[in-house]
Protein backbone atom coordinates (compact mmCIF):
# COMPACT_ATOMS: atom_id res chain seq x y z
CA UNK A 1 0.00 0.00 0.00
CA UNK A 2 1.66 2.73 -0.96
CA UNK A 3 0.94 6.84 -0.64
CA UNK A 4 0.13 7.62 -4.34
CA UNK A 5 -2.35 4.39 -4.32
CA UNK A 6 -4.01 5.55 -0.92
CA UNK A 7 -3.90 9.54 -2.30
CA UNK A 8 -5.27 8.30 -5.66
CA UNK A 9 -7.58 5.74 -4.04
CA UNK A 10 -9.49 8.51 -2.07
CA UNK A 11 -9.11 10.89 -4.38
CA UNK A 12 -10.89 8.91 -7.07
CA UNK A 13 -13.47 8.05 -4.46
CA UNK A 14 -14.25 11.27 -3.93
CA UNK A 15 -14.48 12.42 -7.50
CA UNK A 16 -16.13 9.55 -8.29
CA UNK A 17 -19.81 9.90 -5.53
CA UNK A 18 -19.35 13.66 -6.27
CA UNK A 19 -19.15 13.51 -10.25
CA UNK A 20 -21.32 10.66 -11.17
CA UNK A 21 -24.86 12.19 -10.20
CA UNK A 22 -23.67 15.47 -12.62
CA UNK A 23 -22.90 12.90 -15.34
CA UNK A 24 -26.38 11.40 -15.13
CA UNK A 25 -27.43 15.27 -15.03
CA UNK A 26 -25.49 16.07 -18.09
CA UNK A 27 -26.45 13.07 -19.94
CA UNK A 28 -30.29 13.88 -19.03
CA UNK A 29 -29.77 17.24 -20.43
CA UNK A 30 -28.23 16.28 -23.35
CA UNK A 31 -30.96 14.75 -24.23
CA UNK A 32 -33.60 17.10 -23.36
CA UNK A 33 -31.97 19.74 -25.29
CA UNK A 34 -31.80 17.96 -28.49
CA UNK A 35 -35.58 16.61 -27.89
CA UNK A 36 -36.59 20.75 -27.45
CA UNK A 37 -36.83 20.59 -23.94
CA UNK A 38 -35.41 23.09 -21.32
CA UNK A 39 -33.86 20.41 -19.26
CA UNK A 40 -34.02 20.44 -15.49
CA UNK A 41 -29.98 21.39 -15.29
CA UNK A 42 -26.89 19.59 -14.88
CA UNK A 43 -27.32 19.60 -10.98
CA UNK A 44 -30.94 18.29 -10.80
CA UNK A 45 -29.68 14.78 -9.72
CA UNK A 46 -28.13 15.92 -6.98
CA UNK A 47 -31.42 18.31 -5.94
CA UNK A 48 -33.25 15.16 -5.45
CA UNK A 49 -30.66 13.34 -3.60
CA UNK A 50 -30.96 15.74 -0.93
CA UNK A 51 -34.87 16.13 -1.21
CA UNK A 52 -34.88 12.43 -0.98
CA UNK A 53 -32.04 12.10 1.72
CA UNK A 54 -33.93 14.24 3.78
CA UNK A 55 -37.36 12.50 3.85
CA UNK A 56 -38.17 9.85 6.37
CA UNK A 57 -36.67 6.28 5.87
CA UNK A 58 -39.91 4.29 4.54
CA UNK A 59 -39.98 0.20 3.50
CA UNK A 60 -43.29 -1.81 2.15
CA UNK A 61 -44.61 -4.62 4.83
CA UNK A 62 -43.54 -7.86 4.86
CA UNK A 63 -39.86 -7.43 3.18
CA UNK A 64 -36.85 -8.58 5.05
CA UNK A 65 -33.12 -7.23 5.90
CA UNK A 66 -32.41 -8.00 2.42
CA UNK A 67 -34.53 -5.23 1.24
CA UNK A 68 -33.25 -2.43 3.47
CA UNK A 69 -29.16 -3.73 2.77
CA UNK A 70 -29.58 -3.63 -1.08
CA UNK A 71 -28.96 -0.27 -1.78
CA UNK A 72 -25.76 0.07 0.73
CA UNK A 73 -24.58 -2.99 -0.33
CA UNK A 74 -24.88 -1.50 -4.12
CA UNK A 75 -23.31 1.42 -3.03
CA UNK A 76 -20.60 -0.40 -0.92
CA UNK A 77 -19.40 -2.66 -3.94
CA UNK A 78 -19.01 0.65 -6.07
CA UNK A 79 -17.11 2.48 -3.94
CA UNK A 80 -14.94 0.19 -3.63
CA UNK A 81 -14.16 0.06 -7.19
CA UNK A 82 -13.75 3.33 -7.01
CA UNK A 83 -11.49 3.46 -5.05
CA UNK A 84 -9.22 0.53 -6.31
CA UNK A 85 -9.68 0.32 -10.22
CA UNK A 86 -7.09 2.82 -12.23
CA UNK A 87 -9.24 5.69 -12.81
CA UNK A 88 -7.00 8.69 -11.71
CA UNK A 89 -3.68 6.78 -10.82
CA UNK A 90 -2.42 3.29 -11.82
CA UNK A 91 -0.78 2.65 -8.41
CA UNK A 92 -3.50 1.00 -6.45
CA UNK A 93 -4.60 1.67 -2.70
CA UNK A 94 -5.34 -2.51 -2.65
CA UNK A 95 -3.59 -3.40 -5.91
CA UNK A 96 -5.08 -7.34 -4.97
CA UNK A 97 -8.70 -5.89 -4.79
CA UNK A 98 -7.60 -3.92 -8.96
CA UNK A 99 -7.73 -7.53 -10.08
CA UNK A 100 -10.58 -8.08 -12.91
CA UNK A 101 -11.97 -10.79 -11.91
CA UNK A 102 -12.60 -9.20 -8.35
CA UNK A 103 -13.98 -5.64 -10.39
CA UNK A 104 -15.99 -7.67 -12.05
CA UNK A 105 -17.33 -9.84 -9.23
CA UNK A 106 -17.49 -6.72 -6.98
CA UNK A 107 -19.93 -4.72 -9.86
CA UNK A 108 -22.29 -8.53 -10.44
CA UNK A 109 -22.53 -8.31 -6.49
CA UNK A 110 -24.67 -4.79 -6.47
CA UNK A 111 -26.45 -5.82 -9.35
CA UNK A 112 -27.45 -9.00 -7.70
CA UNK A 113 -28.56 -7.89 -4.37
CA UNK A 114 -30.65 -5.30 -6.19
CA UNK A 115 -32.23 -7.88 -7.91
CA UNK A 116 -32.86 -9.79 -4.45
CA UNK A 117 -34.63 -6.75 -3.15
CA UNK A 118 -36.94 -6.70 -6.22
CA UNK A 119 -38.10 -10.05 -5.36
CA UNK A 120 -38.19 -9.45 -1.75
CA UNK A 121 -40.68 -6.83 -2.38
CA UNK A 122 -43.30 -9.76 -3.54
CA UNK A 123 -44.55 -7.19 -6.00
CA UNK A 124 -45.40 -8.29 -9.48
CA UNK A 125 -43.10 -5.62 -10.91
CA UNK A 126 -40.38 -6.44 -8.36
CA UNK A 127 -40.02 -10.01 -9.97
CA UNK A 128 -40.54 -9.56 -13.25
CA UNK A 129 -37.54 -6.58 -12.86
CA UNK A 130 -35.30 -9.10 -11.45
CA UNK A 131 -35.97 -11.90 -13.52
CA UNK A 132 -35.16 -9.86 -17.00
CA UNK A 133 -31.95 -8.06 -14.99
CA UNK A 134 -30.94 -11.32 -14.10
CA UNK A 135 -30.87 -12.81 -17.69
CA UNK A 136 -29.19 -9.28 -18.97
CA UNK A 137 -26.53 -9.94 -16.02
CA UNK A 138 -26.00 -14.04 -17.03
CA UNK A 139 -25.39 -12.90 -20.50
CA UNK A 140 -22.74 -9.37 -19.94
CA UNK A 141 -20.51 -11.05 -17.27
CA UNK A 142 -18.67 -13.66 -19.59
CA UNK A 143 -18.58 -10.80 -21.88
CA UNK A 144 -17.47 -7.91 -19.62
CA UNK A 145 -14.78 -10.59 -18.43
CA UNK A 146 -13.79 -12.20 -21.93
CA UNK A 147 -13.02 -8.56 -23.43
CA UNK A 148 -11.18 -7.39 -20.40
CA UNK A 149 -9.07 -10.61 -20.72
CA UNK A 150 -8.55 -10.12 -24.06
CA UNK A 151 -6.92 -6.90 -23.18
CA UNK A 152 -4.68 -9.12 -20.34
CA UNK A 153 -3.26 -11.20 -22.57
CA UNK A 154 -0.33 -8.76 -24.30
CA UNK A 155 -0.39 -7.36 -20.75
CA UNK A 156 0.61 -10.65 -19.17
CA UNK A 157 -1.81 -10.01 -15.92
CA UNK A 158 -5.39 -9.46 -15.25
CA UNK A 159 -4.58 -6.71 -12.83
CA UNK A 160 -6.50 -3.94 -14.30
CA UNK A 161 -3.33 -1.08 -13.34
CA UNK A 162 -0.67 -3.42 -14.75
CA UNK A 163 -3.36 -3.60 -18.26
CA UNK A 164 -3.59 0.35 -17.83
CA UNK A 165 0.01 0.63 -17.39
CA UNK A 166 1.00 -1.46 -20.07
CA UNK A 167 -1.18 0.38 -22.72
CA UNK A 168 0.55 2.96 -21.76
CA UNK A 169 3.62 1.99 -22.44
CA UNK A 170 3.08 0.35 -25.86
CA UNK A 171 0.33 2.46 -27.15
CA UNK A 172 0.81 1.04 -30.70
CA UNK A 173 -1.18 -2.00 -29.28
CA UNK A 174 -4.29 0.07 -29.39
CA UNK A 175 -4.79 -0.60 -33.14
CA UNK A 176 -4.65 -4.59 -32.97
CA UNK A 177 -7.53 -6.32 -33.96
CA UNK A 178 -8.04 -7.75 -30.47
CA UNK A 179 -8.09 -4.61 -28.57
CA UNK A 180 -10.75 -3.05 -31.39
CA UNK A 181 -13.34 -6.17 -31.12
CA UNK A 182 -12.82 -5.89 -27.47
CA UNK A 183 -13.77 -1.67 -27.25
CA UNK A 184 -16.93 -2.75 -29.48
CA UNK A 185 -17.78 -6.09 -27.17
CA UNK A 186 -17.65 -3.97 -24.08
CA UNK A 187 -19.42 -0.92 -25.68
CA UNK A 188 -22.58 -2.66 -26.06
CA UNK A 189 -22.31 -4.84 -22.47
CA UNK A 190 -21.52 -1.44 -20.61
CA UNK A 191 -24.49 0.19 -22.23
CA UNK A 192 -26.95 -3.34 -21.33
CA UNK A 193 -25.11 -3.42 -17.70
CA UNK A 194 -25.73 0.54 -17.15
CA UNK A 195 -29.62 0.00 -18.37
CA UNK A 196 -29.36 2.70 -21.48
CA UNK A 197 -31.11 2.45 -24.44
CA UNK A 198 -31.37 0.22 -26.68
CA UNK A 199 -31.40 -2.15 -23.76
CA UNK A 200 -33.49 -0.33 -20.78
CA UNK A 201 -34.86 2.80 -20.82
CA UNK A 202 -33.95 5.39 -17.78
CA UNK A 203 -36.11 7.93 -18.32
CA UNK A 204 -39.46 5.72 -17.97
CA UNK A 205 -41.60 4.51 -14.72
CA UNK A 206 -44.24 1.77 -14.86
CA UNK A 207 -44.08 0.76 -18.59
CA UNK A 208 -44.26 -2.91 -18.71
CA UNK A 209 -40.68 -3.24 -20.61
CA UNK A 210 -38.46 -1.16 -17.95
CA UNK A 211 -35.96 -3.52 -16.43
CA UNK A 212 -33.98 -1.54 -13.48
CA UNK A 213 -36.67 0.85 -12.54
CA UNK A 214 -38.93 -2.10 -12.29
CA UNK A 215 -36.63 -3.69 -9.53
CA UNK A 216 -36.56 -0.50 -7.41
CA UNK A 217 -40.16 0.66 -7.77
CA UNK A 218 -40.50 0.13 -4.15
CA UNK A 219 -37.78 2.03 -2.78
CA UNK A 220 -38.43 5.60 -1.09
CA UNK A 221 -36.53 8.16 0.87
CA UNK A 222 -33.18 7.85 1.82
CA UNK A 223 -32.78 4.28 0.35
CA UNK A 224 -33.95 5.72 -2.88
CA UNK A 225 -31.56 7.89 -2.82
CA UNK A 226 -28.56 5.33 -2.38
CA UNK A 227 -30.03 3.19 -5.12
CA UNK A 228 -30.12 6.39 -7.10
CA UNK A 229 -26.54 7.38 -6.58
CA UNK A 230 -25.48 3.57 -6.30
CA UNK A 231 -26.44 3.07 -10.41
CA UNK A 232 -25.43 6.80 -11.07
CA UNK A 233 -22.06 5.52 -10.05
CA UNK A 234 -21.87 2.57 -11.59
CA UNK A 235 -22.59 4.37 -14.86
CA UNK A 236 -19.36 6.65 -13.89
CA UNK A 237 -17.51 3.44 -12.80
CA UNK A 238 -18.35 1.56 -16.56
CA UNK A 239 -17.25 4.83 -18.31
CA UNK A 240 -14.06 5.16 -16.71
CA UNK A 241 -13.06 1.63 -16.90
CA UNK A 242 -13.94 1.62 -20.56
CA UNK A 243 -12.25 5.01 -21.05
CA UNK A 244 -8.92 4.29 -19.44
CA UNK A 245 -8.53 0.68 -21.00
CA UNK A 246 -8.38 2.22 -24.09
CA UNK A 247 -7.66 5.90 -23.63
CA UNK A 248 -5.26 5.63 -20.75
CA UNK A 249 -3.78 9.16 -21.44
CA UNK A 250 -3.55 11.59 -18.45
CA UNK A 251 -4.02 8.76 -15.65
CA UNK A 252 -0.57 9.75 -12.86
CA UNK A 253 1.98 6.84 -12.64
CA UNK A 254 4.37 8.48 -10.84
CA UNK A 255 3.54 10.85 -7.29
CA UNK A 256 3.14 14.29 -7.30
CA UNK A 257 0.21 17.21 -6.90
CA UNK A 258 0.58 17.98 -10.55
CA UNK A 259 0.33 14.42 -11.82
CA UNK A 260 -2.97 14.07 -9.93
CA UNK A 261 -4.75 17.24 -10.43
CA UNK A 262 -4.27 15.87 -13.61
CA UNK A 263 -5.02 12.23 -13.43
CA UNK A 264 -8.14 13.58 -12.09
CA UNK A 265 -8.74 16.40 -15.07
CA UNK A 266 -8.40 13.80 -17.44
CA UNK A 267 -10.68 11.05 -16.13
CA UNK A 268 -13.49 13.88 -15.50
CA UNK A 269 -12.66 15.02 -19.73
CA UNK A 270 -12.63 11.48 -20.63
CA UNK A 271 -16.15 10.45 -18.71
CA UNK A 272 -17.89 13.57 -20.21
CA UNK A 273 -16.93 12.67 -23.38
CA UNK A 274 -17.94 9.18 -23.08
CA UNK A 275 -21.68 9.91 -21.24
CA UNK A 276 -22.08 12.73 -23.86
CA UNK A 277 -21.44 10.30 -26.58
CA UNK A 278 -23.83 7.57 -25.19
CA UNK A 279 -26.15 10.34 -24.45
CA UNK A 280 -26.08 11.99 -27.86
CA UNK A 281 -26.20 8.35 -29.27
CA UNK A 282 -29.22 7.18 -26.95
CA UNK A 283 -31.43 10.16 -29.02
CA UNK A 284 -31.35 8.34 -32.00
CA UNK A 285 -32.04 4.93 -31.29
CA UNK A 286 -35.18 3.35 -29.59
CA UNK A 287 -35.52 0.57 -27.44
CA UNK A 288 -34.76 -2.88 -28.62
CA UNK A 289 -37.54 -5.67 -27.83
CA UNK A 290 -36.48 -7.38 -24.54
CA UNK A 291 -36.53 -10.93 -26.58
CA UNK A 292 -33.86 -9.34 -29.07
CA UNK A 293 -31.48 -8.25 -26.25
CA UNK A 294 -29.77 -11.87 -25.58
CA UNK A 295 -29.10 -11.48 -29.72
CA UNK A 296 -27.68 -8.24 -29.13
CA UNK A 297 -26.16 -9.83 -25.96
CA UNK A 298 -24.69 -13.40 -28.45
CA UNK A 299 -22.91 -10.74 -30.87
CA UNK A 300 -20.85 -9.16 -27.77
CA UNK A 301 -20.03 -11.77 -26.63
CA UNK A 302 -19.13 -13.38 -29.85
CA UNK A 303 -16.66 -10.22 -30.86
CA UNK A 304 -14.97 -10.64 -27.07
CA UNK A 305 -14.67 -13.77 -28.03
CA UNK A 306 -13.19 -13.16 -31.45
CA UNK A 307 -10.92 -10.35 -29.51
CA UNK A 308 -9.16 -13.31 -27.22
CA UNK A 309 -8.69 -15.40 -30.28
CA UNK A 310 -7.35 -12.63 -32.47
CA UNK A 311 -5.09 -11.72 -29.14
CA UNK A 312 -3.82 -15.04 -29.50
CA UNK A 313 -2.95 -16.07 -32.81
CA UNK A 314 -2.91 -12.43 -34.77
CA UNK A 315 0.47 -11.95 -32.32
CA UNK B 1 6.55 -17.05 -47.66
CA UNK B 2 9.91 -16.30 -45.53
CA UNK B 3 9.26 -12.31 -47.01
CA UNK B 4 10.62 -9.94 -43.68
CA UNK B 5 8.09 -7.48 -42.48
CA UNK B 6 8.16 -4.26 -41.07
CA UNK B 7 6.09 -3.22 -37.75
CA UNK B 8 3.09 -1.52 -39.36
CA UNK B 9 3.04 -3.93 -42.29
CA UNK B 10 1.94 -6.58 -39.62
CA UNK B 11 -0.13 -3.97 -38.13
CA UNK B 12 -2.25 -3.72 -41.24
CA UNK B 13 -1.91 -6.95 -42.06
CA UNK B 14 -3.28 -7.62 -39.00
CA UNK B 15 -5.94 -5.07 -39.05
CA UNK B 16 -7.03 -6.22 -42.78
CA UNK B 17 -7.44 -9.67 -41.40
CA UNK B 18 -9.96 -8.19 -38.49
CA UNK B 19 -11.88 -6.33 -40.71
CA UNK B 20 -12.61 -9.69 -42.25
CA UNK B 21 -13.74 -11.33 -39.41
CA UNK B 22 -15.71 -8.75 -38.19
CA UNK B 23 -17.66 -8.45 -41.00
CA UNK B 24 -18.39 -12.17 -41.20
CA UNK B 25 -19.67 -11.71 -37.97
CA UNK B 26 -21.91 -8.79 -38.72
CA UNK B 27 -23.36 -10.76 -41.45
CA UNK B 28 -24.55 -13.44 -38.93
CA UNK B 29 -25.45 -10.52 -36.62
CA UNK B 30 -27.92 -8.51 -38.92
CA UNK B 31 -30.96 -8.81 -40.31
CA UNK B 32 -31.46 -6.50 -43.04
CA UNK B 33 -30.70 -7.80 -46.43
CA UNK B 34 -29.67 -4.26 -47.33
CA UNK B 35 -27.37 -3.69 -44.43
CA UNK B 36 -25.91 -7.48 -44.82
CA UNK B 37 -25.03 -6.29 -48.58
CA UNK B 38 -23.44 -3.22 -47.74
CA UNK B 39 -20.99 -5.57 -45.11
CA UNK B 40 -20.30 -7.41 -47.66
CA UNK B 41 -19.11 -4.99 -50.01
CA UNK B 42 -17.03 -3.99 -47.20
CA UNK B 43 -15.56 -7.16 -46.31
CA UNK B 44 -14.16 -7.49 -50.66
CA UNK B 45 -12.50 -4.08 -49.69
CA UNK B 46 -11.10 -5.45 -46.36
CA UNK B 47 -9.97 -8.52 -48.67
CA UNK B 48 -8.26 -6.31 -50.93
CA UNK B 49 -6.35 -4.38 -48.60
CA UNK B 50 -5.03 -7.43 -47.43
CA UNK B 51 -3.84 -8.33 -50.38
CA UNK B 52 -2.82 -4.79 -51.36
CA UNK B 53 -0.46 -5.09 -48.14
CA UNK B 54 0.87 -8.40 -48.74
CA UNK B 55 1.75 -7.31 -52.61
CA UNK B 56 3.30 -3.61 -50.77
CA UNK B 57 5.66 -6.15 -48.10
CA UNK B 58 6.63 -8.40 -51.42
CA UNK B 59 6.93 -5.25 -54.01
CA UNK B 60 5.11 -7.30 -56.37
CA UNK B 61 2.96 -4.96 -58.97
CA UNK B 62 1.48 -7.96 -60.01
CA UNK B 63 0.39 -8.71 -56.83
CA UNK B 64 -1.11 -5.08 -56.79
CA UNK B 65 -2.97 -5.61 -59.94
CA UNK B 66 -4.49 -8.39 -58.30
CA UNK B 67 -5.92 -6.22 -54.97
CA UNK B 68 -7.07 -3.90 -57.68
CA UNK B 69 -8.90 -6.47 -59.55
CA UNK B 70 -10.15 -7.69 -56.24
CA UNK B 71 -11.64 -4.33 -55.09
CA UNK B 72 -13.63 -3.62 -58.37
CA UNK B 73 -15.03 -7.07 -58.54
CA UNK B 74 -15.11 -8.01 -54.74
CA UNK B 75 -16.12 -4.01 -53.49
CA UNK B 76 -18.47 -3.11 -56.56
CA UNK B 77 -19.59 -5.52 -58.87
CA UNK B 78 -20.46 -8.91 -56.51
CA UNK B 79 -22.51 -6.51 -54.28
CA UNK B 80 -23.83 -4.56 -56.75
CA UNK B 81 -24.97 -7.37 -58.69
CA UNK B 82 -26.55 -9.32 -55.75
CA UNK B 83 -28.27 -5.98 -54.84
CA UNK B 84 -29.81 -6.02 -57.97
CA UNK B 85 -31.13 -9.11 -57.65
CA UNK B 86 -32.20 -7.90 -54.36
CA UNK B 87 -34.33 -5.41 -55.91
CA UNK B 88 -35.92 -7.79 -57.72
CA UNK B 89 -36.94 -10.42 -54.89
CA UNK B 90 -39.59 -9.19 -53.52
CA UNK B 91 -40.95 -7.64 -50.73
CA UNK B 92 -39.36 -9.23 -48.06
CA UNK B 93 -35.92 -7.29 -47.17
CA UNK B 94 -35.35 -9.15 -43.72
CA UNK B 95 -33.98 -12.23 -42.97
CA UNK B 96 -37.10 -13.03 -40.70
CA UNK B 97 -36.59 -16.64 -38.87
CA UNK B 98 -33.36 -18.24 -40.36
CA UNK B 99 -33.27 -22.16 -39.70
CA UNK B 100 -30.99 -21.31 -36.31
CA UNK B 101 -31.70 -18.12 -35.01
CA UNK B 102 -29.94 -15.67 -34.51
CA UNK B 103 -28.10 -15.60 -31.15
CA UNK B 104 -27.47 -19.37 -31.71
CA UNK B 105 -25.94 -18.52 -34.75
CA UNK B 106 -23.89 -16.22 -33.36
CA UNK B 107 -22.53 -18.66 -30.88
CA UNK B 108 -22.19 -21.28 -33.33
CA UNK B 109 -19.82 -18.68 -35.09
CA UNK B 110 -18.12 -18.51 -32.02
CA UNK B 111 -17.52 -22.35 -31.98
CA UNK B 112 -16.82 -22.40 -35.88
CA UNK B 113 -14.19 -19.32 -34.80
CA UNK B 114 -12.66 -21.83 -32.61
CA UNK B 115 -12.79 -24.97 -34.62
CA UNK B 116 -10.79 -22.50 -37.73
CA UNK B 117 -8.14 -21.85 -34.92
CA UNK B 118 -7.69 -25.61 -34.08
CA UNK B 119 -7.54 -27.13 -37.59
CA UNK B 120 -5.02 -24.84 -38.90
CA UNK B 121 -2.24 -24.94 -36.53
CA UNK B 122 -0.36 -27.45 -38.69
CA UNK B 123 -0.52 -25.23 -41.65
CA UNK B 124 0.88 -22.20 -39.68
CA UNK B 125 3.70 -24.08 -37.89
CA UNK B 126 4.35 -25.38 -41.59
CA UNK B 127 5.68 -21.74 -41.89
CA UNK B 128 5.12 -19.10 -39.07
CA UNK B 129 4.97 -15.79 -40.33
CA UNK B 130 2.45 -12.98 -39.54
CA UNK B 131 0.94 -13.56 -42.87
CA UNK B 132 0.49 -17.30 -41.67
CA UNK B 133 -0.70 -16.95 -38.48
CA UNK B 134 -3.60 -15.16 -40.26
CA UNK B 135 -4.57 -17.76 -41.96
CA UNK B 136 -6.79 -19.33 -39.11
CA UNK B 137 -8.58 -15.78 -39.31
CA UNK B 138 -9.73 -16.37 -42.81
CA UNK B 139 -10.62 -20.47 -42.48
CA UNK B 140 -12.83 -18.87 -40.16
CA UNK B 141 -14.52 -16.45 -43.06
CA UNK B 142 -14.29 -19.92 -44.65
CA UNK B 143 -16.92 -21.69 -42.33
CA UNK B 144 -18.59 -19.03 -41.40
CA UNK B 145 -19.45 -18.26 -44.90
CA UNK B 146 -20.49 -21.75 -45.46
CA UNK B 147 -23.16 -21.60 -41.75
CA UNK B 148 -24.58 -18.63 -43.56
CA UNK B 149 -25.32 -20.49 -46.46
CA UNK B 150 -26.71 -23.56 -44.66
CA UNK B 151 -29.21 -21.76 -42.28
CA UNK B 152 -30.41 -18.99 -43.39
CA UNK B 153 -33.62 -18.68 -45.89
CA UNK B 154 -33.55 -16.17 -48.03
CA UNK B 155 -32.14 -16.70 -51.96
CA UNK B 156 -29.91 -13.66 -51.03
CA UNK B 157 -28.52 -14.11 -48.02
CA UNK B 158 -27.52 -17.45 -49.22
CA UNK B 159 -25.69 -15.72 -52.57
CA UNK B 160 -24.19 -13.46 -49.65
CA UNK B 161 -23.18 -17.00 -47.51
CA UNK B 162 -21.58 -18.28 -50.85
CA UNK B 163 -19.23 -15.27 -51.88
CA UNK B 164 -18.27 -14.88 -48.40
CA UNK B 165 -17.15 -18.61 -48.21
CA UNK B 166 -15.16 -17.52 -51.23
CA UNK B 167 -13.84 -14.57 -50.08
CA UNK B 168 -12.39 -16.39 -47.34
CA UNK B 169 -11.07 -19.08 -49.67
CA UNK B 170 -9.32 -16.09 -51.45
CA UNK B 171 -7.92 -15.07 -48.24
CA UNK B 172 -6.55 -18.28 -47.63
CA UNK B 173 -4.55 -18.65 -51.09
CA UNK B 174 -3.09 -15.37 -50.54
CA UNK B 175 -1.89 -15.71 -47.02
CA UNK B 176 -0.49 -19.55 -47.59
CA UNK B 177 1.02 -18.70 -50.66
CA UNK B 178 3.29 -15.87 -52.40
CA UNK B 179 0.52 -15.02 -54.79
CA UNK B 180 -1.07 -17.40 -57.30
CA UNK B 181 -0.89 -15.88 -60.40
CA UNK B 182 -2.47 -13.15 -62.19
CA UNK B 183 -3.78 -15.60 -64.88
CA UNK B 184 -5.27 -17.88 -62.00
CA UNK B 185 -6.82 -15.16 -60.24
CA UNK B 186 -8.16 -14.03 -63.11
CA UNK B 187 -9.98 -17.29 -63.95
CA UNK B 188 -11.52 -17.57 -60.72
CA UNK B 189 -12.78 -14.37 -60.81
CA UNK B 190 -14.42 -14.96 -63.67
CA UNK B 191 -15.83 -18.33 -62.15
CA UNK B 192 -17.59 -15.93 -59.06
CA UNK B 193 -18.99 -13.53 -61.12
CA UNK B 194 -20.53 -16.01 -63.68
CA UNK B 195 -21.65 -17.97 -60.37
CA UNK B 196 -22.83 -14.74 -58.91
CA UNK B 197 -24.68 -14.19 -62.73
CA UNK B 198 -26.32 -17.56 -62.63
CA UNK B 199 -27.67 -17.26 -58.91
CA UNK B 200 -28.64 -13.29 -59.74
CA UNK B 201 -30.77 -15.14 -62.73
CA UNK B 202 -31.94 -17.90 -60.73
CA UNK B 203 -33.07 -15.78 -58.14
CA UNK B 204 -35.28 -13.59 -60.33
CA UNK B 205 -37.07 -17.08 -61.96
CA UNK B 206 -37.26 -18.40 -58.45
CA UNK B 207 -39.60 -15.45 -57.39
CA UNK B 208 -41.35 -15.10 -61.02
CA UNK B 209 -42.63 -18.85 -60.44
CA UNK B 210 -43.45 -18.09 -56.88
CA UNK B 211 -43.69 -14.99 -55.88
CA UNK B 212 -40.90 -15.21 -53.04
CA UNK B 213 -37.45 -15.56 -52.36
CA UNK B 214 -37.99 -18.10 -49.07
CA UNK B 215 -36.16 -21.26 -50.72
CA UNK B 216 -37.95 -23.18 -47.41
CA UNK B 217 -40.88 -23.39 -49.65
CA UNK B 218 -39.03 -25.00 -52.23
CA UNK B 219 -38.27 -28.35 -50.42
CA UNK B 220 -41.31 -30.38 -51.42
CA UNK B 221 -42.49 -31.50 -54.70
CA UNK B 222 -46.18 -30.46 -55.68
CA UNK B 223 -47.89 -31.60 -58.76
Amino acid sequence: MNPLGVAGGVLQAVVIVGGAPLVVGLMRQIRARLEGRAGAGVAQPWRDLRKQLRKQPASPRGTSEIYRSAPVLLVATTLVVAVVAPFVTTASALPAVADLFVVVALLALGTVMIALAGIDTGTAFGGMGASREVTILALVEPTVLVAIFALSVRAGSTNLSAIVGSVLDDPARLVSPASLLAAVALVVVIVAETGRLPVDNPATHLELTMVHEAMVLEYAGPDLALVELGSAMRLSVYLGLLANLFVPWGVATGPGVAALAVGVAAFAVKVTLLAAALALAEVFLAKLRLFRVPELLAGSFLLALLSVTTAYVLV
Amino acid sequence: MGIEMSGLTVQLLDIAAGALLLTAVLVVWRRELSVILRVFALQGVALAGLVAVLASAQRSVELGLVALGLLVLRGVVLPLLVRRSLAGAGPVRRETTPMLNVAASLLAAAALTLLALAVSVPLVALDPSPATRAVPVAVAVVLIGLMVMVTRRHAVSQVVGFLLMDNGITAVAFLTTAGIGLLVEAGIALDVLLVAGVLHVLTGRIRETFGDTDLSALRELHD
